[in-house]
């Protein structure tokens, strides 16, 4: 049996992001491309599932950056068994959640698998709609901020955060999506040698799709939020840091 | 009883034995016997013996030389005696720690009688450990994973790669932007780009380079780690696709020689890249500036008052043949006393930052009594040296962290030789311009 793990690739924040002239996206000649780390751990989480019950860990992702090969053999590397990679004129276009998860949906219902997962949210939009959305679209059950699975009985048993340090665990009817917060464990490491073996001896499936005409959000404007608050740096020995604090604090009538 | 123990106690218990002739009775006469040796297999040795670069594990015959000089077991319980023994009684090298506290220092292979080397046999293990699916610790996976995506185990953009020449006072040219021959191209590598204690002796050099009149210029941002301490990890195809790009980069250049900061750079220069299609002529920053010494000696006017002692770096010492130079430059030092530790030379202590070390120092401190790093400058301390001197750039911050946790950081500084070289010559400290 299938599981299917969706993945995306999100602008590097290690490396300055820069806004392009036009103000309305970024300079995607600056940006580089990382998996988006919710994304990795429904990978790892999705591994796991399928050690433990052989089935077939399938990653399929939709290339907006022309980069997604990369993260793709990963996941093979990593023990995915197929990859699909669905492209279509999508460079320098922000996907919505909704458009990209039509854009999906056909490809997990020719698919049929019993589970899928994907991160709970990405750093691009933090809207954390896709699980919900495909759920949705496909017609099946859903749970979000998983941080732990388990496949029993043709049911899949979740662990999910609350608020408040509580987590609950529910039972889903198969087939379902998860929306991962949290792999069981951390994702594991690939070395690059298997990589670069991966990318030698197997190969992605690319399906071209039609580019949504619509349902992609019109950005008015684009830029880094402005700076609120400041930090001071106390220097000086510790008893004139002491002292600074002290200060600080009756100033603020906290002592 | 099972035959094999019978025949086993039939041996042993022979105490009156005649073998052609001669008389060897007594319970010693076992050894003349046919052994059946039952407890152990050799399936775990045989394992590592069979990966490209393992073979020698097995050729190791328990004579123990290594065990005393090992940095490792100075610490803790090691060497490579230790892990084959462990190894016939069932411990799996790939599932043990032991399989990352190897600091590939080479000390063990400098006193083995059967060559067996763990600088070879350490990758190989890695490396099958990690294509098997083993979990590797995590503050090894992150700097591998950071390597991989920013070319420095730091995680630091490749962008600021060279943002610390703003600050070194001094023109340090950046090939993409001059786009002229030189006859020096630096490889500055990660730590002394990125860390702040790395970049004060980039600076200090970047300063003495330019007092010289060295026709030098760096790669900055186009520069990628080495790779050679990621290799010994255990990570081959990393260093492959590190080594692979660099030579790309350099091939875009014209330069007579390399002079490296980092003697793991030297290392991996010298012995790996030629394989990848790499070939150039490297000196480590001590030997040319001790080549240099005539022309640098006038320049040393400051009488620098230390009592300083120099810890030998593996990948300069022992894997690449260069004690002299460093003690030359430390030397020429006016005003300077020089002792040497117990420990050095081809018999020098490891810092423990070698072979992946560097990324594991929070893993092995949790197998050691306390860090290499910390048994080195206690060792230091014990010269009566006030100022520790080193040649790698990964020393200066490991040995700091060292001095203060084990309470000696009032009594010892750490310097690179650059930084006191520079010092000595009034480039950096009071009075400089």
């Amino acid at each position: 049996m299938t599981i299917v793990v969706v993945m995306e690739q999100v602008p590097d924040v290690v490396e300055e992001l820069a806004i392009a002239p036009s103000g309305t996206d970024l300079d995607r000649d600056a940006v580089s491309y990382v998996v988006n780390e919710y994304d990795d751990h429904a990978l790892e989480e999705a591994l796991l599932l399928a050690e433990a019950t052989g089935d077939e860990v399938v990653a399929v992702g939709i290339d907006t950056t022309g980069e997604l090969d990369q993260a793709l053999y990963t996941a093979l590397a990593k023990g995915a068994r197929r990859a699909i990679k669905l492209t279509g004129d999508f460079e320098g276009t922000w996907l919505s959640t909704r458009a990209a998860a039509r854009l999906l949906v056909p490809v997990i219902q020719e698919l049929e698998p019993r589970l899928v997962l994907t991160g709970v949210q990405a750093p691009d939009d933090l809207d954390g709609q896709l699980a919900p959305t495909l759920a949705a679209l496909l017609g099946w059950p859903h749970a979000s901020v998983v941080i732990g699975s388990q496949l029993v009985d043709g049911a899949v048993q979740v662990r999910k955060e609350l608020w408040g340090g509580m987590t609950m665990t529910l039972e889903l009817e198969l087939p379902a999506v998860l929306g991962v917060q949290a792999a069981r464990q951390a994702p594991r490491y690939v070395p690059i040698s298997r990589v670069r073996q991966v990318m030698r001896e197997a190969s992605i499936e690319t399906r071209d799709v039609e580019t949504p005409g619509d349902l992609a959000p019109a950005i008015m404007r684009l830029r880094f939020p402005e700076e609120a608050g400041q930090a001071e740096i106390l220097t000086g020995s510790a008893s004139e840091i002491a002292d600074r604090i002290i200060e600080l604090l009756r100033a603020r009538g906290l002592l | 009883m099972d035959p094999k123990l019978q025949k086993v106690a039939e041996v042993w218990e022979r105490d009156t034995a005649i073998v052609e002739g001669v008389d060897i009775s007594g319970p010693w006469n076992r050894m003349f016997g046919q052994r059946v040796i039952w407890d152990y297999t050799p399936d775990l040795i045989e394992e590592i013996a069979q990966l490209p670069g393992g073979e020698s594990f097995a050729w190791c015959y328990q004579c123990g030389k290594c065990v005393p000089v090992c940095p490792v077991d100075v610490v803790g319980d090691y060497g490579p005696r230790k892990l084959y023994r462990r190894a016939q009684t069932g411990i799996n090298l790939l599932d043990s720690p032991d399989l990352w506290l190897c600091t590939t220092c080479a000390n063990c292979l400098r006193v083995c009688p059967k060559l067996v080397d763990m600088v070879q046999i350490m990758p190989a293990a890695r490396e099958h450990a990690m294509l098997t699916g083993r979990a590797i610790p995590a503050e090894l996976q992150e700097a591998l994973e950071n390597t991989a995506k920013y070319g420095n185990p730091l995680g630091q953009p490749a962008r600021k790669r060279e943002a610390w020449v703003k600050d070194a006072g001094v023109p340090v040219p950046i090939l993409h932007q001059i786009q002229r021959p030189v006859e020096w191209l630096w490889w500055v590598e990660c730590y002394p780009s990125y860390h702040p204690r790395g970049i004060d002796a980039s600076i200090a050099l970047a300063r003495i380079f330019n007092a010289l009149g060295l026709d030098f210029a760096i790669l900055g941002r186009e520069e990628k780690c080495a790779g050679d301490s990621q290799r010994l990890a255990g990570e081959r195809g990393l260093f492959e696709m590190l080594a692979e790009e660099n030579i790309r980069t350099l091939s875009k250049y014209e330069f007579q020689h390399i002079v490296v900061t980092d003697p793991h750079a030297l290392n991996a220069f010298r012995k790996h890249y030629p394989k990848l299609g790499g070939q150039y002529d490297v000196w480590h920053y001590t030997t040319l500036l001790a080549r240099e010494l005539p022309k640098l000696q006038p320049l040393l006017t400051k009488s620098l008052p230390y009592r300083v002692t120099f810890h030998d770096p593996c990948y300069l010492g022992r894997h690449n043949g260069e004690y002299d130079a460093p003690r030359q430059l430390i030397q020429a030092l006016p005003g300077v006393e020089f002792v040497e530790m117990l420990r050095c030379r081809e018999n020098s202590y490891c810092c423990g930052g070698g072979g992946g070390g560097m990324w594991l120092d929070s893993f092995a401190a949790g197998h050691q009594r306390r860090r290499l790093s910390e048994e080195r400058v206690l060792e230091a301390v014990s010269t009566g040296a006030d100022t520790l001197v080193v040649c790698c750039p990964y020393e200066v911050s490991r040995f700091e962290d060292a001095a203060k946790s084990t309470g000696v950081e009032g009594r010892l500084r750490v310097r690179d030789i650059a930084e006191l070289l520079a010092e000595a010559m009034g480039l950096i400290g009071e009075g400089a311009a």
